[in-house]
């Protein structure tokens, strides 16, 4: 059983998105459960996986190696590494509560639940696959599913929302697989297992230019390449300007997928640069990551903050303070200092679980009041008094309150980051402050104030609801309070992708 | 091997067959009124050839007929294409209601003596050959356009396809004319010798080879001898359509091949070939490929029948299959001969639905199709989602790996630019396929929109196709391994 563990926890939801295929379209209740118990063993494989790592360990674990297709030198390759437990955690985790936050989809059922198993099942192997073609095909997997999930159960734009999220990524994919393609023909002989085109990484030419125009930049193979893979990964982080079509997808989605896109779907392109673009193009990660990720991911930071405090619709809110914390993912993972890197993954991890919270909290008020308007709502606290709690929980973590992980990931980021980038930093610390104030602005026309009187009788969180929120508001508050239980899963491996990097800076 | 008529003969078995067949399905045909023996009568004798034909698989190769034909691995790989092609067009006939009302006996034996028309094509080393079976192909599809009675569009584009045909033929006999002039021969072989040893001037062979692509460029539906194929693609029966688009498609890439790899080339180490003279080809073809992908794509965004929207998509492949004649080793072509089957499995596949749904609604436009999952029809809708996210190329299809085969070879010889523009088009692609996605499945029917039922002969065989399109997705092997032993050519 052990041996296969990772397999088993990406190939669980696709059998039970077989059994649900099997299952009467009609029997609603069976086919929710169903779905349900399909995404148990996976949560439950990763808390085993989560006290059997070896933290020590900088090296990849549980792997497994088998031939595929021999011919072109393509495996099923998997394993984990202090990089990838993290998210590979995050995914189990979301997607388990994620099908109680569908409890209310009614049309299609059958369809919906298959499609999120698929989508599980994708997310996972992107997070697990070691072999470039199988990351590749699980990359893509996780498109289908995600188009019809936004284009059949979403909002009023949804069929326009769900073909600009397929055309977008699209793009960034088939950009990544001319890159991957490039990688496997410049490798002798040829491969496409991740770990083989790592420990050859020092042989690409990086023949300088002098036509481009900053004199400190190499440009050769390994810049085209790495580029390439940047914007497939940058559409997906969303880093400025491919973000647009963010905030589109979230507001159109229903809950379940927002949070899933949020939660898990951003941190493919932050964990791909880490997976691939750092260890397997050092030379370029070291000349690119300053223009590229610190400084985009400034901008990041403060466009997304600034586009945030001018949104009227909550969930779209919401949306942009993704694009914004996703900017502390992108900066921190360019200061190739301990703190920063490991700030980044943390933070990976923690907006996962925050903004889960965030678009969860707003469903729950969307399922009432069947509108998303910020300045519809007033006095909430005195109405729903228990979804206040909780909801502020989110904002305030969100917020990087004290004691909340949002705090813990965003301080090591900037203390990374001030060590090599300090007018940046000085910038990006201004994100704090306008996310300070979007954030409790919102809070103030949201929950407090009078109480408008056609929302008295609104009912307060169910126990499902707070069923979908509470475990997310716990870790939360661990990692808040204690965050070497994530920091200590990630540090090995992440000094060991550290010194990939660093030699090569100039 | 260089064997005279009778003794060819021996190895002649394949299309003995079919002839036998075609001759059998008019006799009977005027002798029995029951209007599925036919049918039945040609399916079976397209089974015996495919055995026969891959009997001769693998068999050393030589000259049939006084050098006017071949026996080697390429060409049995087209032949057994177009049986395959033909035998799952004639299924998908025996489903439709356009067919049903056309005289069996002619309709199939016509279409299979097009079927023995690509077989020559696929074979013959000789530019009078060469003319004769394409000729003899495109007269047989001009018959099979035009085959509804009183329907003015079907008419209307056999009499298109007909008049583009006739001057294509022309522009490529005027080319071949120039290539025999040149070198004093027809035959593939002393051609290549010819040019190999003297000296042609190469604007010369330069504008015969163009001539000569004219006609070949027809068949394929490259640009800019694509135009009749929107017309004619919409007007044709539908099965018609799916056999010209995968079989005439197929059976024009087989005589391209032979005569510029073949003939205009020489083989060097490594799985290489080397063009003869001074004439550029592939950088031709280079260009010819990124335009008529581009163009293809473009058109198809805005159709708004779904029949000519396949017709605009399948100009789009030719531009993909033509990737892999540039880059002029075995690795592209074989991968082309790869996206062959592929394109045959998932565009057959994409027919027969159409013919599912215009079996019901009597239409092929887009709009017919809103709301088809709803509509008592989720098994077509979703083997439909299939074939056309594996048109677009999306993993984990069989659509994907052919391109990835075709990108592979092309980004191994560092043609950047040409992987770039095909990447861009698949994504173009991806907004027109989806389109038809998101109308079956995302838009809600009206209550005007009826139920779409299929018979069961349609529905094994679009679990078939589909559950191919899905294997050859995720294990491709053993295909790959077909296609690899198909480069056998006999070259002497």
């Amino acid at each position: 059983m052990t041996d296969h563990v990772l397999t088993y926890m990406v190939f669980f939801p696709v059998a039970g998105m077989l059994v649900v295929l099997l299952l009467p379209s009609d029997r609603h209740g069976l086919i929710r459960w169903t779905s349900a118990i399909f995404t148990v063993p996976p949560l439950l494989l990763g808390i085993w996986l989560y006290r059997n790592f070896d933290v020590t360990n900088p090296g990849l674990q549980f792997k497994e190696q088998v031939d595929w297709i021999p011919a072109y030198n393509i495996q099923y390759f998997v394993g984990i590494d202090g990089i990838s437990i993290s998210m590979v955690l995050l995914t189990a985790l979301l997607s388990f509560l994620c099908i109680f936050a569908s409890w209310g989809i009614d049309k299609g059922v059958k369809g919906y639940f298959a499609l999120f198993l698929l989508l599980d099942a994708g997310m996972m192997g992107v997070f697990v696959a070691l072999d470039f073609f199988l990351f590749y095909i699980f990359w893509e997997v996780m498109l289908l599913p995600m188009y019809f999930l936004i284009g059949i159960w979403g909002g009023p734009r949804r069929e326009y929302a769900a073909i600009k999220f397929f055309l977008y990524t699209l793009f960034g994919s088939v950009l990544m697989l001319l890159a991957i393609l490039a990688l496997y023909f410049t490798s002798e002989p040829h491969t496409f297992d991740m770990t083989q085109l790592i420990a050859r990484s020092g042989k690409y030419a990086t023949t300088p230019l002098s036509m481009w125009p900053f004199d400190q930049l190499r440009w050769g193979f390994q810049h085209v390449v790495w580029m390439a893979l940047f914007i497939g990964f940058a559409i997906k982080i969303p880093a400025f300007p491919f973000h647009t079509w963010l905030p589109d997808a979230h507001v159109e989605a229903p809950t379940a997928i927002s949070v899933i896109l949020a939660g898990v779907l951003l941190k493919m392109g932050t964990y791909g640069i880490l997976r691939i673009n750092y260890p397997m193009l050092p030379q370029a990660t070291a000349d690119l990551a300053y223009v590229f990720l610190a400084a985009l991911g400034t901008w990041n930071i403060i466009y997304g903050a600034l586009c945030a405090m001018a949104q009227k619709d909550f969930k779209k809110l919401v949306a942009y303070s993704s694009v914004s914390h996703m900017g502390y993912v992108m900066l921190g993972m360019a200061s190739f200092t301990p703190q920063g890197i490991s700030g980044a993954v943390l933070q990976m991890f923690n907006h996962g679980t925050i903004t889960g919270m965030l678009f969860l909290m707003v469903g729950v008020i969307y399922d009432r009041a069947h509108h998303r308007d910020i300045e519809g709502f007033g006095g909430l606290a005195s109405i729903m008094p228990l979804y206040t709690g909780v909801s502020a929980l989110a904002i305030f973590a969100s917020m990087g309150l004290p004691g909340l992980s949002g705090f813990i990931s965003e301080v090591l980021v900037l203390l990374g980051s001030w060590q090599k980038y300090t007018i940046l930093t000085v910038f990006a610390a201004t994100g704090v402050i306008l996310t300070a104030g979007y954030l409790l602005w919102t809070i103030q026309r949201v929950f407090l104030g009078a109480a408008d009187e056609k929302y008295k009788m609104l009912p307060e969180i169910t126990g499902r609801e707070l069923f979908t929120m509470i475990p997310l508001g716990i870790i939360v508050i661990i990692v808040g309070v204690y965050p070497s239980v994530v920091l200590d899963l990630l540090r090995a491996s992440l000094d060991q992708l550290n010194q990939i990097v660093i030699p090569h800076l100039s | 091997m260089d064997l005279g008529n009778l003794e060819s003969l021996d190895y002649f078995y394949p299309e003995a067959i079919l002839t036998g067949t075609i001759l059998l399905v008019i006799l009977l045909d005027l002798v029995l009124k029951n209007k599925k023996v036919p049918a039945l009568l040609a399916f079976a004798g397209c089974g015996v050839s495919l055995w026969f034909t891959w009997k001769l698989y693998g068999a050393s190769g030589g000259w049939l007929f006084h050098r006017m034909m071949v026996l080697d691995n390429f060409s049995l790989f087209f032949k057994l294409v177009a049986l395959a092609a033909t035998i799952l067009v004639i299924w998908m006939s025996s489903a439709s209601r356009e067919i049903e009302q056309v005289h069996q006996g002619e309709y199939l034996a016509i279409l299979l003596s097009s079927t023995l028309g690509m077989f020559f094509m696929a074979s013959s080393t000789n530019l009078l050959m060469a003319y004769l079976s394409l000729e003899f192909v495109s007269i047989t599809s001009y018959i099979l356009t035009g085959f509804l009675p009183r329907n003015r569009r079907s008419s209307e584009a056999a009499l298109k396809y007909l008049i583009y045909g006739g001057v294509a033929s022309g522009a490529m006999i005027y080319g071949m004319s120039w290539i025999f002039g040149m070198t004093g021969s027809l035959d593939y072989a002393q051609i290549n010798q010819a040019l190999v040893l003297g000296q042609p001037n190469r604007l010369a062979l330069f504008i015969a080879l163009v001539f000569i692509l004219a006609g070949f460029g027809y068949k394929i539906v490259f640009v800019p001898f694509h135009m009749w194929s929107p017309d004619v693609y919409q007007g044709a029966p539908t099965p018609v359509t799916a056999f010209l688009s995968v079989g005439s498609n197929a059976a024009g890439v087989a005589i391209l091949v032979r005569f510029f790899f073949p003939a205009l080339s020489h083989p060097a180490a490594g799985g290489d070939w080397q063009f003869i003279s001074g004439v550029e080809w592939p950088q031709f073809l280079l260009v010819v490929s990124m335009v008529t992908m581009t163009l293809g794509n473009l058109s198809a965004l805005n159709q708004q029948n779904v029949k000519r929207m396949l017709a605009y998509s399948g100009i789009a492949h030719a531009g993909y299959i033509l990737m892999g004649l540039v880059v002029l080793n075995n690795e592209g072509l074989q991968a082309v001969l790869f996206y062959i089957v592929v394109y045959l499995i998932m565009n057959l596949g994409a027919f027969l639905v159409v013919v599912v749904v215009a079996n019901a609604t009597g239409k092929e436009d887009i709009d017919v199709y809103r709301g088809l999952a709803w509509r008592g029809a989720a098994v077509p809708a979703v083997a439909m989602a299939i074939f056309l996210f594996s048109l677009t190329g999306l993993p984990p299809l069989a659509g994907f790996i052919g391109k990835f085969f075709l990108f592979a070879a092309v980004i191994k010889q560092e043609f950047y630019l040409l992987a770039v523009v095909a990447v861009v088009n698949s994504v173009i692609s991806l907004y027109y396929y989806a389109r038809v996605v998101k109308v079956m499945f995302l838009d809600f029917p009206e209550p005007a929109d009826g139920e779409v039922q299929m018979n069961a002969g349609a529905a094994v065989m679009l679990g078939l196709l589909s559950a191919m399109t899905l294997l050859f997705g995720i294990y491709w092997g053993p295909l790959v391994a077909f296609t690899n032993q198909s480069l056998r050519f006999f070259v002497k």
